[in-house]
């Protein structure tokens, strides 16, 4: 019988730490800043797809805010009663699942042509996700240079054995918001872990420090304002729906890299596209064309469907999010005990051949 | 510092970037919305990654790997991850052709 309780127990197979014995490995074998496979397609359509725009980024920023302010309306009027739940549900996804996706996007700089525009969201953002963004920004670029390489990859959000039991408690941002917050009071008083500084120039520091006073101090007054008006209401509505509105994030996050491949050199390979439904698409700003994206990271989220069906002969055909999670979940249990084991996506007839990297060249 | 020809001017769309390798190097070659020229370093400062896949607006290159941009006009880096600017040289075009200014 499985062991729930085992990835508590267990050490991870590998040393993921970006300052271990993983990452000179990977080094010595090419798997740092390499060459990925990345789908042929012609420059004059790749540029219909990558033209920045700021209209469709507005109307969706103005749709989400309007949502988060009628939510938040609705159940601050409601507070006290059970009428309030159903406005805080929504609430709470809009804010803990919905910001992520903002985050992301405006880091890429492609939500929005006006660069202000994705540099306040990108604050925004990273403030409602609880991270700090200047460390959060180039762990990401780290993300993008090296997907799934152990040793070099910060994000890697299922490491082998999967932490089902600690995945499970993140549902509602019990790991998630303490670490949270303790990295942000680390970086306050200027300390960083060997991580952060792997992946961070050392000059961006100093304002990764006052980003995290910045972000702490407004925490601070959701606190005292608490006290203030004993109730919890400020935070309902400013850092706990990073908690108790997250659970939708990992449902259709953890899909985009769990269960596939590590230390390969094709995100055909260790990234996954799902299709989703136009409501959760809204929530999630299509980054669920996972694969796609990692390809062309220039390429905006409003532009992913039409870039997904341009490449689509050349790529694992996507499952729906159910399916996907029916193919994931009994995976990730059986890497519980086998941690050599992973899903081997299938390309179509005709796709271009895969890029293994040098490990795994068969 | 010798005027070396490059590519014919019509090779290049209005509001692009063309990869030119010459001397065992490799550049990139920027005509705008305006048809001005620019030539730079082919490969992003960050990552060695080709900055002619990238994007051109107005008069910044979009590195296609982390959406680092560059002023094509004098290098310098306008957004991260680049922090190292871009070295660029001088263009100009003769009878359809373009002429990029390299050291000796
Ligand atoms: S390689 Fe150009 S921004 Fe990173």
């Amino acid at each position: 019988m499985t062991d729930l309780l085992a990835p508590l127990k267990f050490k991870p197979s590998r040393n993921y730490s970006l300052t271990g014995p993983e990452k000179d490995r990977a080094i010595e074998d090419g798997l740092v800043s390499a060459e990925w496979y990345q789908t042929p397609i012609d420059r004059k359509v790749l540029k219909q797809f990558i033209k920045r725009t700021d209209g469709p980024a507005i109307r969706d920023f103005v749709i989400w805010m309007a949502l988060l302010v009628t939510t938040g309306a609705g159940g601050v009027y409601f507070w006290g009663t059970w009428w309030a739940v159903p406005f805080f549900v929504a609430y709470g996804v809009l804010y803990g699942t919905s910001s992520d996706s903002r985050w992301h996007e405006s880091l890429h700089g492609t939500a929005f042509k006006t660069r202000w525009m994705n540099d306040w969201l990108y604050e925004l953002a990273s403030f409602m996700q609880i991270w700090n963004p200047v460390i959060w920004r180039w762990s990401h670029m780290r993300h993008h240079t090296d997907t799934t390489i152990v040793g070099r990859d910060p994000e890697i959000g299922t490491m082998r054995p999967p932490q089902m039991i600690l995945m499970g408690l993140n549902l509602i941002g019990l790991t998630s918001v303490p670490r949270n917050l303790l990295a942000l009071g680390r970086h306050s008083v200027g300390r960083f872990t060997d991580d952060e500084r792997d992946f961070t120039p050392e000059s961006e520091l100093p304002r990764a420090v006052l980003s995290a006073r910045i972000h702490l101090a407004i925490y601070g007054c959701v606190i005292v304002s608490c006290f203030v008006w004993g109730t919890i209401l400020p935070a309902m509505l400013i850092g706990l729906p990073r908690a108790y509105g997250v659970w939708l994030l990992p449902i259709m996050g953890l899909p985009q890299h769990a269960g596939l491949a590590e230390d390969v050199l094709d995100h055909r390979l260790n990234s996954r596209t799902i299709l989703l439904p136009l409501p959760l698409r809204f929530i999630y700003w299509n980054m669920n064309y996972h694969v796609e994206h990692h390809m062309f990271p220039m390429v905006p989220y409003h532009a992913l469907p039409a870039l997904h069906e341009a490449i689509k002969h050349d790529c694992p055909k996507p499952k729906g999010l159910l399916a996907t999670w029916r193919e994931l979940f009994p995976v990730m249990i059986r890497q519980i005990r086998d941690q050599n084991h992973y899903i081997h996506q299938v390309l179509p007839d005709g796709a271009g051949a895969p890029n293994f990297g040098p490990r795994q060249q068969h | 510092m010798p005027w070396i020809e490059a590519i014919s001017a019509d090779d290049i769309d209005r509001d692009d970037v063309m990869r030119w390798d010459y001397g065992g190097r490799t550049y990139a070659i920027y005509r705008t919305e305006d048809d001005e020229f620019f030539a730079s370093d082919g490969l992003c400062t960050h990552e060695k990654v080709h900055l002619a896949d990238g994007l051109l607006m107005d008069y910044e290159i979009e590195c296609p790997k982390h959406n680092g941009r560059f002023d094509i006009r004098d290098g310098s880096a306008r957004r991260a991850p680049v922090c190292e600017a871009l070295r660029t040289y001088p263009v100009k075009v003769d009878v359809g052709m373009i002429y990029v200014e390299l050291p000796d």
